[in-house]
Order: structure tokens, then C-alpha cells, then sequence
């Protein structure tokens, strides 16, 4: 079962730092939103495996939208 | 002095450059972007131009659309404040190109001090000192590992390109290296175009001063006294004072003196700042120069009694330095502190919504610089400043307590703010006692 990584801010995605299928480990930053000119890591919870990257560079997400899945 | 000018930016600093218009005459056009349609310095300004959808790249930081919008209004000038595109010396070129006049210096000053190597190259042969690091950009990881091990663990990796502390970090140990330097130069190639890194050596509790500085681009350079500004959060500033407490009267004369003399060997016009590292040793090194006005250039003025952006717009128009070096005369102490949009119980993380209720402070000795009205939304687009905060008094005491007080009557709801973690700051002992340093607040000295 997939778990969902989820923006815990409102803002734009600004580098994607992991790929489907690399191996991450607890507190690794999968995507990096930009927010008011600051850049905020959202970090894998756990130990496991990029399945999917759900945004693209330049996207803006909302606090709750889902970027990637870790399985 | 100009009929018309154009002023690039947003916010607070918007709204203070078209109050520097009013006071000369001028009149002032402001640009605004789709998400500040009704934004108070489209408001204040004579006239307003949209100059694009709420992305800054594709507006405050659209260069094309701005100079359409300079000539369509028959502006001779632009000023563009602090951010955006205020360090952007193909901005300041395409101005000149365009027959406008950019309120700042030469396009050659701004790219010069923006290469943050070469800034350490010129101030380093104008005399001042800088700390050891390396020449110019580091090349290869094995050219980093000699460099970080000659220059002693911790090091600091700096972005070329960079400036607030994008890129920026420090490694402790010959292990962290490799992956540091991978990050910084992809976060730097990410913020600036440019992954060039370079290495300086770390000193830990040092202060942050800096020193105003203002040229007539004929090699006549005064400066305004100091500020510090060692509260910051991520290398960013939150409070700044002037003077700064922790300078004895011989380092400041040494600092004030240096900064003067870098900015002359540069021929420096306009409104700059020389930034320093103080070490605990009492001894302090050129970082870098801001080519721009500050965010906190208002304790400037408040000790000084000038205004900065005024003397901006004089300078940019032809006219001489409003003030000789002996006119300057500091008086009492002033403090700025930052309001932000920012949640400081979670990591200051941005905090977007709508201000549903506004109240700032008023009184004696207080001064408010504010972006924002009841009912602004503030967006993820751009920079979280609502406010700052200025209190000036006889002394450091009568300027915290006043800060004190207008913090408590500051009311903003709607959006997290930083008010809370100021009012712990001026409270904290030792920021009362003048002792702070730059990793005090990611340390958790100020957390409630």
C-alpha cells in the first residue's frame, strides 16, 4: 500500500529532489516547495521507495495536495 | 529632480518610495501584478500599471513588461527598491539602454559586488579585511577537501551568485562535504541560473554589522553610521538596530572607516550597504555589499535623521550628496523589527491567507513601514514582510520599551505572524544586554 507524501504548506513547487524508484530514508526531501520566496523541504516520513512524483516543477499545490507516493 | 517615476516593486517599500515622491514633487507610477489589483500601493501611487499575472517572473521580475510600462507613462526614472530585480545589473543596463534613469548604481557596480568572490577579490585590495576562503569559485570535490581541510572545519559554503543564504550551509566535518557541495550548487543553479559555490571560514557567534554607505558616483563616499542585525532566522534579518550595541568606539570608527573606503574604491553611487562579520574577538571582515536600499534602512534615518530614499532620488537625478560626513550626526538608538507572515511555532514556515483585522501601532517614537490593509490577501507569491515596526528613542532602554508596547497594541488576524516571537525577543536578557548572535534563534534561544 502506497503511502501519500502531502504538501504541508501552500505553494510552488520549486525542485524535485527524489525520482520514482529511488530508495529514501526517513527525513530525505522529496520535494522542495517555494513559498514566499522561502524553499521548504517536504521529507519522506518513513524509510521506502519513490513509486510516483505527482507535480511538476513550476506547479502550484495547495497545503494537502498529494506529491508523491512512497511505498 | 524628475517630473515622473516609475517604482518596480510592491509592498511596504512601494508605498515608502512613493511617500520619497510625494515629499519632492513627483509624481509616482506604481506596477502591479493580477493578485495586487487592489493592493494599497497601487492606491497611494498617481497612476498604476498591471504589468502581469501574479508570478513575480512574470511581473515584478518581468523586465520587457516594466520598461513598457516606463515609457508608456513617460517615466525618467525607475526605482526598484529592494528585491525583484534592485541587484539585477542586466535590469540597470536595459534602463540605461532604454534612456531611463535607474535609481542605483552603475549596471558594472551591481554585477561587480554580486559576484560575491569577486566583491571579497576588490574589497580584500582596497585594504579590508575579509575572512580566508577560497579565490574564486571551488571546482572539484577534491579541491574542496584541500581548501575546507587548509581552512579548518566548520566551513561555509556560499553560493558566487548568491545572497540571502540561498545555498548556504555549513559543514562540520570532511564526511559532509561531498553532499553539501552537491546541494549548494543545485540549489544555487536552481535560485540564481549559476551553481558556482565558494568557501569561507565559520565563526561561530559572530554578529551581523553593516554599514549604510552613499556615493555621488565621483568617488565622494560618506557613511551613515551601522546597524546590527544579528536576530535572523535562515540568514534572513528579523530585528536590526542602530547603533549597534556590542561596537566600542574605536571598532566603530575602523568599521565605518573601511566600509567608506571600499565603497571609494569602487567609485560607489547611490545608496549601499557594506556588510560585516563581527567575531567574538572583537575583530569584524568584509562578507559582502548590498548595491541596493535595505529593508532596514528606516534606523538609519530614525538615528540620523535623514531620508535615504530621497537622497536616492537627488543622487540618481544629478544632484550632489545632501549631506557632508560632519553633518551626520547619530541621535539616540532605533530598532526595526519584522513582521512577517510566517508561523514561528513551525519553523517559520509561510503563513498565506486574508487579514481579516489590522491594527498597528501608534505613539511617540514609533514609526510603521506596512504593505498590507485590512482585507489584503497575502499569497504565496511573494515575499511574507506585512510590516516593520520602528521605535526610536533617546537611548537602547527607552527604544526596546517603546518597541515593548507597540508590539503589545499590534493586532493582525487572519494570518500567522511573527509579532509573538519579536515580543520574546525584546524581552529575551540577552537582547536586552546587547549580546546576541546570528545562530541565537535556530539555536531556540527566543522559543516561547
Amino acid at each position: 500500500m502506497a503511502e501519500e507524501i502531502k504538501a504541508h504548506i501552500t505553494g510552488v513547487v520549486f525542485e524535485i529532489v527524489a525520482r520514482p524508484g529511488d530508495a529514501v530514508q526517513a527525513g530525505d526531501p522529496v520535494v522542495v516547495l517555494e513559498s514566499m520566496k522561502m524553499e521548504i523541504p517536504v521529507e519522506a516520513p518513513r524509510a521506502g521507495r519513490v513509486a510516483a512524483i505527482l507535480v511538476e516543477a513550476g506547479q502550484t499545490v495547495q497545503e494537502g495536495d498529494v506529491l508523491a507516493l512512497l511505498e | 529632480m524628475f517630473r515622473t517615476v516609475l517604482v518596480a516593486n510592491r509592498g511596504e517599500i512601494a508605498r515608502r518610495i512613493i511617500r520619497a515622491c510625494r515629499a519632492l514633487g513627483v509624481r509616482a507610477v506604481a506596477v502591479y501584478s493580477e493578485a495586487d489589483r487592489d493592493a494599497p500601493h497601487v492606491r497611494d501611487a498617481d497612476e498604476a500599471v498591471l504589468i502581469g499575472p501574479a508570478p513575480a517572473r512574470q511581473s515584478y521580475l518581468a523586465i520587457d513588461a516594466i520598461l513598457d510600462a516606463a515609457r508608456r507613462v513617460g517615466a525618467e526614472a525607475i526605482h526598484p527598491g529592494y528585491g525583484f530585480l534592485a541587484e539585477n545589473w542586466r535590469f540597470a543596463e536595459a534602463c540605461a539602454r532604454a534612456g531611463l534613469v535607474f535609481v542605483g548604481p552603475a549596471p558594472e557596480t551591481i554585477r561587480a559586488m554580486g559576484d560575491k568572490t569577486e566583491a571579497r577579490r576588490r574589497m580584500r585590495a582596497a585594504g579590508l579585511p575579509v575572512l580566508p576562503g577560497s579565490e574564486g569559485p571551488v571546482g572539484d570535490l577534491a579541491e574542496a577537501e584541500r581548501l575546507a581541510a587548509a581552512l579548518g572545519y566548520p566551513v561555509l559554503l556560499k553560493a558566487v551568485a548568491g545572497g540571502g543564504g540561498i545555498g548556504m550551509a555549513r559543514v562540520a566535518s570532511p564526511a559532509e562535504l561531498g553532499p553539501a557541495l552537491a546541494t549548494a550548487r543545485r540549489r544555487a543553479e536552481a535560485a540564481f541560473g549559476d551553481g558556482a559555490v565558494y568557501l569561507e571560514r565559520y565563526v561561530p557567534e559572530a554578529r551581523h554589522v553593516e554599514v549604510q554607505v552613499f556615493g555621488d558616483g565621483r568617488g565622494e563616499v560618506v557613511h551613515l553610521y551601522e546597524r546590527e542585525c544579528s536576530v535572523q532566522r535562515r540568514h534572513q534579518k528579523l530585528v536590526e538596530e542602530s547603533p549597534a550595541p556590542a561596537l566600542d568606539p574605536p571598532t566603530r570608527t575602523a568599521l565605518t572607516a573601511a566600509a567608506v573606503r571600499g565603497a571609494r574604491a569602487i567609485a560607489y553611487t547611490n545608496a549601499g550597504t557594506m556588510e560585516f562579520l563581527l567575531a567574538p574577538d572583537g575583530r569584524f571582515y568584509f562578507l559582502e555589499m548590498n548595491t541596493r536600499l535595505q529593508v532596514e534602512h528606516p534606523v538609519t534615518e530614525e538615528v540620523t535623521g535623514t531620508d535615504l530614499v530621497v537622497a536616492q532620488l537627488r543622487v540618481a537625478s544629478g544632484e550632489p550628496l545632501p549631506w557632508r560626513q560632519e553633518e551626520i550626526v547619530p541621535r539616540g538608538a532605533a530598532i526595526e523589527c519584522r513582521v512577517y507572515a510566517e508561523d514561528p511555532a513551525r519553523g517559520f514556515l509561510p503563513s498565506p491567507g486574508t487579514i481579516t483585522r489590522l491594527v498597528l501601532p501608534t505613539g511617540e517614537g514609533i514609526r510603521v513601514e506596512s504593505g498590507v490593509v485590512e482585507g489584503s490577501v497575502v499569497t504565496v507569491h511573494y515575499d511574507p514582510l506585512l510590516a516593520k515596526i520602528i521605535a526610536r528613542g533617546p537611548d537602547r532602554a527607552a527604544a526596546i520599551a517603546r518597541m515593548e508596547a507597540a508590539l503589545a497594541g499590534t493586532v493582525i488576524d487572519g494570518v500567522r505572524t511573527t509579532v509573538p516571537f519579536l515580543q520574546r525577543v525584546v524581552a529575551h536578557p540577552a537582547f536586552r544586554a546587547g549580546a546576541v548572535h546570528t545562530q541565537m534563534v535556530e539555536q531556540g534561544a527566543f522559543d516561547g
